[in-house]
């Protein structure tokens, strides 16, 4: 049998040779076959979950909730040190410093990631504003994002913190950060389905060892990750609750 | 077990009020009327369990209330009850989360120095295994229309 592996589509595409790598590897420690399948958006990586395709996910924290609830999907691991933040900025020669002096009625540039939206959404409530007195704008990556706000297109950016920081350092020149979250707690996971469950222990013990020799080493490199750290259920259900409360 | 609030821990000008607090506790509070700004960027969070004793809470929930972590941990939640805050608010946040639904609500939140603090505030029931175990309470910062809004409610309520 072979299972399913497949990435949130917010992968870095800076570390997408690391996921073609990372399953290789998996493969060559659990003895199991793992196809990687990678979906260019979240609509279609959901349908194939709905499908019950997918059996290993390195999935976005939004999503958790409807894996492990109505899928049976059990949390195995997370990258260690690692946790999701979003950055609101605007272009830096814009007058606005503080996320209370924008006005409704402003355009808002971001991307799908669903958790950063709903990060940068709520670092946007102390302006009074909401989906129903701003203007979405979606684009495809954080530097369209970017873009947006440098060619006047847009008058706030919501991006992925890891990905402002990746911006070029002239592109960051020309922008302001507003404010920049430091929740902590939510964070990608590594799940596994019902059919590769029984492997779940065995992989958990795999990836915490990962960084012991030279050639898992190197594979986490290639992930741009330190380590992996084990993610039990309780901090699952922990993170699903508080990602609950802020869709509210 | 919640200790009267006292002098020395006080910063600034301060009045006193008893409060009746859930769980049957009568606690003296010290209060004033400085305000601490909610901190940009970051969350409050914290779980109780069902008799609402604070079982875990985060850096930025300890920072805002001005206690340690020890005295916080296993302190019921009442104790950063401000007497501003109506009984009314916090009757339907039980109900509501007894219920099994999510209560959001505008809080004012008395810190240990007798300051205060606002927070738009989001709590729902910790269910596993199909039973409410704990409650989870999440905040974040709110916008000053509604903390105006709130100011001017409030007071209406008692």
């Amino acid at each position: 049998m072979t299972y399913q592996f497949t990435v949130s589509p917010d992968f870095s595409p800076d570390h997408i040779s690391g996921w073609y790598i990372f399953n290789t590897w998996l493969q060559k420690q659990t003895g199991e076959a793992i196809h990687l399948e990678m979906y260019d958006s979240f609509q279609h990586q959901r349908e194939a979950i709905q499908q019950e395709k997918v059996d290993l996910i390195y999935a976005n924290p939004y999503d958790a909730a409807m894996l492990v609830r109505k899928k049976g999907f059990l949390p195995v691991a997370k990258a260690c040190g690692v946790s999701d933040e979003a950055v609101v900025a605007v272009s830096a020669e814009n007058s606005v410093d503080h996320v209370e002096q924008l006005q409704p009625g402003i355009k808002v540039a971001v991307t799908e990631d669903p958790d950063i939206r709903l990060m940068g959404m709520i670092m946007l409530e102390p302006a009074d504003l909401n989906a129903s007195n701003i203007e979405v704008i979606v684009n495809g990556t954080y530097v369209l994002v970017a873009k947006q706000l440098l060619q006047g297109n847009a008058d706030v950016g919501i991006f992925f913190a890891e990905a402002f920081d990746d911006l070029s350092d002239f592109i960051k020149s020309k922008l302001k950060i507003l404010v920049r979250s430091q929740i902590s707690v939510i964070h990608h996971s590594l799940m596994i389905g019902p059919k590769f469950a029984y492997k779940r222990n065995e992989i958990v013990g795999l990836l915490e060892k990962m960084g012991e020799d030279e050639k898992g080493g190197g594979v986490l490199k290639s992930l741009g990750f330190k380590g992996w750290e084990k993610v039990d259920d309780e901090e699952m259900e922990f993170m699903i609750d508080l990602m609950d409360t802020l869709a509210v | 077990m919640l200790h009267d609030m006292r002098p020395e821990d006080i910063v600034g000008e301060f009045r006193e009020k008893t409060l009746d607090l859930y769980g049957g506790y009568r606690r003296a509070v010290l209060y004033t009327e400085i305000e601490t700004p909610y901190p940009d960027g970051k969350l409050i969070v914290s779980t109780t369990n069902k008799d609402g004793i604070i079982t875990h809470a985060n850096k930025s929930f300890v920072e805002m209330s001005g206690y340690t972590e020890d005295e916080i941990l296993y302190a019921p939640h009442s104790i950063l009850r401000h007497p501003d805050m109506p009984p009314a608010a916090f009757k339907d946040l039980w109900d509501t989360v007894n219920r099994g639904e999510h209560w959001q609500g505008y809080v004012k939140n008395l810190r240990k120095d007798g300051g205060y603090y606002w927070v738009k505030a989001t709590v729902i029931p910790n269910i596993r295994q199909a039973k409410v175990v704990s409650y989870t309470s999440v905040r974040r910062k709110p916008s000053r229309t509604k903390v105006e809004e709130c100011t001017q409610l409030y007071p209406t309520l008692f």
